[in-house]
């Protein structure tokens, strides 16, 4: 419930100003920025993200260092759940194919 | 062993032992209640107890939405399930929390239209693609999750997706610390405040616990060193016989929270005069429930919702345990009946619940923690 999922912002849509691409170690997902409009991420930031949502903006190595957290309460695994599974109800969009900074961090966590 | 690795910065580890030791007052009792439940998971998770002298009492708080939501809650929302085309949608979390007649799990084997969402606006899109049906989201958290429910609904009227609900549990954090420092078997010296909640909330609601009730309060992040620098923060804040509120975990809350997830909320929720907390009982103002100008997504007024009330099963002692009265394993059914393999009460569900986190972990005494043990 309390997980909260640090994240790359890689793409904003033109057509859809509360939505945004996000990366999360290689999984990409839509997720909803309407609870930062007060202070819109651009193209390169990283987020914490909560069932689906951006809560807020942090730096890149908050967002490592989060991951790692994640990893060691064990909860990277089930983070990843989480994320994959957000947009179920959509097309998948994209898996990418480099390797990120949370990508490397997050190494030999979803084993 | 493998956690060994797992800490970063052992040194600092170290360090902050040893000043949380020299600043304790050995003649001293120090009970201090970490509010969420994700703090409990941490604490139980890195053995950190054992980094802590004995006087130092880590008391759980009622920060697990899943833990602190009463049986007939659930019983309710599965009998609005229960009616012709409606398709129960909620997060992982809630699946296993059993109700009278069984968890949702168990109502879908028996042939619930039951479906795991991972955000609200999923369970909005299913009921975009699902015309026939209405999707009932059953939403559960706190401050940290309502906002997201809120947008998911202001989302829902301007698209005009009518075959929509949501069966509103969300709950508040500061009533409840307010029922515990009421409550006459509760003694708290201070409080490790939620992290993510504050994201949300801010630091500012906290301040009435230190002016009016003289009680410190550190929110803090999640990391092992974030809590024991919380620890020490109020262990300062005890020893200089002062009370604030101290911000560890600056890199993600702001002091004045998050605005918009606030108008969110205020736009689309308004406070109940009451709810149910299970083992608090009923706390005024604590909960969630949808204005009157989202009154057609909201699931209590468009269904007909029993109003159940349940008394928890006789022999678990849920109650005792969410206030710290009783430790986990105090209980009856711990371990026995009880487990998270099988769960009689909630706080055996989920990770983040004080019973299942002291089942997975507090056996797991580790290399490190005993050799900072013995050098602090």
């Amino acid at each position: 419930m309390c997980l909260a999922i640090p994240g790359h912002v890689v793409e904003l849509f033109p057509d859809q100003p509360n939505a945004a691409l996000i990366d999360v170690v290689g999984v990409r997902r839509r997720v909803d920025l309407g609870l930062l409009q007060d202070d819109m991420p651009i193209k390169g930031d990283w987020v914490l993200i909560h069932v689906g949502f951006a809560m807020s903006k942090i730096s890149e190595k908050d967002a490592i260092d989060q991951m790692e957290t994640l990893r060691m309460l064990g909860e990277a695994e089930l983070a990843m759940q989480e994320v994959q599974g957000y947009g179920s109800e959509d097309e998948l969009i994209s898996e990418t194919a480099e390797p990120t900074p949370l990508e490397e961090s997050a190494k030999g966590s979803v084993s | 062993m493998k956690f060994v690795d797992e800490f970063r910065e052992p040194e600092v580890i170290t360090k902050t032992a040893q000043e949380i030791r020299r600043l304790a007052d050995p003649h001293r009792h120090y009970r201090i209640m970490e509010v969420c439940g994700g703090h409990t998971h941490a604490i139980y998770r890195f053995g950190l107890k054992d980094l802590l002298p004995e006087n130092i009492e880590l008391i759980h708080g009622p920060g697990c939405p899943v833990c602190v939501l009463p049986m007939g809650r659930i019983d309710d929302g599965l009998s609005i399930a229960q009616q012709p085309d409606v398709i129960f949608a909620a997060f992982g979390d809630m699946m296993r929390v059993p109700g009278t007649q069984g968890s949702p799990l168990e109502h879908k084997a028996r042939g619930m239209d039951v479906r795991i969402v991972y955000s609200p606006s999923d369970a909005l899109k299913l009921a975009q693609k699902s015309p026939d049906k209405h999707v009932m989201f059953f939403a559960i958290g706190f401050e940290t999750t309502a906002p997201s429910t809120a947008l998911t609904l202001v989302r829902a009227k301007a698209q005009g997706v009518h075959n929509f609900s949501v069966f509103c549990n969300h709950v508040t954090i500061i009533p409840a610390i307010r029922a515990i420092l009421d409550s006459p078997d509760m003694r708290i010296d201070a409080f490790i405040g939620p992290g993510h909640v504050s994201t949300v909330i801010g630091c500012r609601p906290y301040e009435w616990i230190a002016q009016n009730e003289n009680k410190p309060v550190a929110v803090s992040g999640f990391e092992p060193l974030d809590i024991l620098q919380s620890i020490v923060m109020v262990l300062r804040q005890l020893k200089d016989c002062e009370a604030k509120i101290e911000n560890q975990y600056k890199r993600v809350v702001p002091w004045e929270g998050n605005r918009a997830a606030l108008r969110a909320m205020a736009d689309v929720f308004e406070l109940r005069p009451y709810f149910e907390w299970r083992g608090l009982g009923f706390i005024s103002q604590s909960a969630l429930r949808i204005r009157d100008n989202y009154a057609e997504w909201d699931s209590e007024r468009r269904f007909q919702v029993p109003g159940v009330r349940v008394t928890d099963p006789k022999a678990a002692q849920c109650g005792e345990v969410l206030k710290g009265v009783l430790k986990p394993h105090q209980c009856k059914l711990f371990g026995k009946e009880c487990t998270p393999e099988h769960p009689v009460g909630a706080l055996m569900v989920s990770s983040e619940g004080s019973c299942a986190a002291y089942f997975n972990y507090e056996h797991r005494k580790t290399a490190m923690v005993n050799s900072i043990v013995s050098v602090a």
